[in-house]
């Protein structure tokens, strides 16, 4: 690559992997279209608690790669075992209740809800009503903190008499827990807006709020930083290095190379569906190979 | 045209109408909701509501009733009724969605192979009716129209100038705006509707956001079973009669009320359903009754030139409150 500002801190670099410090583990992931190979053997690991960067030229099967990972696509063969359990060919919405989210390339939220919906449709994954219970309202509860009544006086004090539904409880809890995620990615005073009205960066935040709302332990970004300027970019490393802060563990696949080498703690680059390089930005920004994919072969140029 | 008999019986048209309408509506909502998920149309789906005509029968035969039970029995015959009919019309909605639909789903069917099995499972349902169950079973099944006996029997409940208001057009129109109302609030209130329109308005992005895709298209087959079934008890109140093909015209009525009002749109149900009724109505008797089927299809044809999204024109997924 070219010049590039090459963060120092590279510790994570050789650490020695153990196992419960692995949470995603890759092995072997071969994905097939017919006679179109988008993954070729691809094989990597995520450790809890670190920002790791995948990137590669257009077509390189990054964002496959993310699909295998969330059950869109199932791997030809290989496996991809999350925090101890196999997940290749599950569900999309399984592995969300295991703890993986993700945002998307082209921004993909639920165009006619608000956005504080677009969020709360994120909780929904952890609430547990069943139809019976949010048609009838049964399963009372009794003796909850005064946050989770409701705040109109009379039906607070009717709701201490004969409780209050757990989809009431829920609700509301779920409401409170996208306020805190709008407010936390900084969109919350548009959180009432129709999220198709939204401007774009704040669709962007949005779906990161979305995601946070599943409780993931793994957050995948699928080119967040993709159409914005340079202030915008600076805003979303700090918020990216907030939600590893959170306890999270972050996949980020992003074409800036600034933000890339700025952010994350490991890099795996792929070509043609085949891992390529993988190490600390430093070791792979000076990797002949990907210096190559990226610029082309020299005796090419 | 005769629009001094039109002026002069309007109120009692207009309440013909809409009693019509409320049943066009309610099954009209087991179209909208399936389409505004899957964006199938879901031909089995007048079934589900002869289905339910029969259960009615079926409940009143068993508990032996007829029009001479007192006010509560005849109350709590009809609740029960009801309460079977909605049961067995989702459970046949639900059958139909897990045997047809899901495998040619899962194995990512074109949209016209699902569109034909829609047709193929309506077909069955008639003939199991009109047909396999009588050589089974013997009468009533058959191809003859059956006689439900009237529960409930018709009073009048308040007289305005010469019209006068019975008791079962307004039952059944309060009981077709209150479940509409309450789907309504469902929709846009609950938890499970707001899988409901996330689905609607992307499945891929709600199941990864978590969402049970499957879950929420069985509710969604559940739901219109539901009406349909409630439409059924309704009808036969109204018109007393069970037949192996008195689901198609409805349904085709039912259909276009959906388009009419704006398929995927639940209170467009309502809005086509009661438009149809009461513009069928006020047809038959300007002209004569002959030409209300043509009357319902000519206003679906011009509104359809106008707004072709139908008159509320949006999606289940965009039904806010």
């Amino acid at each position: 690559m070219p010049e590039q500002t090459i963060p120092e801190s590279t510790s994570v670099q050789d650490a020695p992997i153990s196992d419960s410090e692995v949470l995603l583990t890759v092995d072997h992931v071969t994905l097939r279209f017919g006679g179109v190979v988008a993954l070729n053997d691809v094989d990597f690991e995520i450790r809890t608690g670190e920002i790791l960067g995948l990137i590669g030229p257009n077509g390189a099967g990054k964002t496959t790669c993310f699909n295998a990972m969330t059950g869109v696509y199932k791997p030809t063969s290989g496996s991809i075992t999350f925090d101890g359990t196999q997940i290749a060919g599950s569900k999309p919405h399984q592995i969300t209740a295991l703890g993986i989210a993700r945002t998307f390339q082209n921004i993909r939220l639920f165009p006619e809800m608000s956005a504080l919906e677009n969020v709360m449709v994120g909780c929904d994954a952890r609430n547990k009503t069943s139809v019976l219970g949010a048609l009838f309202r049964m399963y009372r509860i009794w003796g909850l903190p005064e946050e989770d009544l409701p705040r109109n006086p009379v039906r607070r004090a009717l709701a201490k008499v004969i409780g209050v539904s757990r989809h009431e409880v829920e609700e509301r809890r779920s409401r409170r827990k996208s306020w805190e995620l709008l407010r936390f990615v900084g969109i919350a005073d548009r959180a009432d807006e129709l999220s198709r009205n939204l401007p774009y960066g704040y669709q962007r935040r949005l779906e990161i709020a979305r995601a946070l709302a599943t409780d993931p332990k793994l957050l995948c970004l699928d080119e967040p930083a993709a159409g914005f300027n340079p202030a915008e970019k600076e805003d979303l490393m700090g918020l990216i290095r907030r939600i590893r802060d959170r306890g999270l563990t972050v996949l980020l696949i992003e074409h800036d190379m600034r933000l890339v080498m700025g952010v994350t703690d490991r890099i795996v680059v792929l070509e043609f569906g085949s891992k390529i390089a993988e190490g600390a930005p430093a070791v792979v920004a000076r990797d002949p190979k990907v210096i190559a994919a990226y610029l082309g072969e020299p005796d090419a140029a | 045209m005769d629009f001094t008999n039109l002026i002069e019986g309007l109120a009692g048209f207009t309440v013909d109408g809409l009693t019509k309408g409320s049943i066009y509506a309610l099954v009209a909502l087991g179209y909208t909701l399936v389409y505004g998920v899957l964006r199938l149309i879901n031909f089995a789906h007048s079934e589900v509501f002869m289905v339910g005509a029969w259960t009615v029968l079926g409940v009143y035969t068993a508990v032996g009733a007829h029009s001479g039970v007192g006010v509560w029995l005849a109350i709590g015959i009809t609740l029960l009724a009801g309460l079977v009919a909605a049961l067995v019309s989702a459970g046949t909605a639900l059958v139909v969605e897990r045997v047809a639909y899901r495998p040619l789903r899962n194995k990512n069917a074109p949209p016209l192979i699902v569109l034909i099995t829609a047709i193929g499972c309506s077909l069955v349902l008639v003939e199991i009716f009109g047909h396999a169950l009588r050589v089974f079973f013997g009468a009533p099944f058959g191809r003859s129209a059956v006689n439900i006996p009237t529960v409930v029997p018709t009073r009048e409940v308040f007289t305005i100038g010469n019209f006068n208001m019975s008791n079962i057009d307004l039952i059944v129109i309060l009981a077709a705006v209150g479940m509409m109302v309450a789907l309504d609030l469902f929709v846009n209130k609950s938890r499970l509707g707001r899988g409901v329109r996330a689905v609607a308005q992307d499945p891929d992005t709600a199941s990864l956001m978590g969402v049970n895709k499957n879950n929420v298209i069985m509710l969604v087959f559940i739901i219109g079973g539901v009406a349909a079934g409630l439409a059924a008890l309704l009808h036969t109140m109204k018109y007393d009669f069970a037949k192996f093909d008195m689901g198609f015209l409805i349904g085709i009525k039912a259909f276009t009320a959906a388009v009419l009002g704006g398929i995927g749109n639940l209170r467009g149900a309502l809005v086509g359903g009661l438009l149809l009724g009461v513009c069928e109505v006020y047809s038959s008797a300007l002209i004569s009754s002959n030409w209300e089927d043509v009357t319902a299809f000519v206003i679906l044809v011009v509104v359809l030139m106008f707004r072709p999204t139908g008159i509320l024109g949006e999606s289940l997924g965009k039904a806010r409150a």
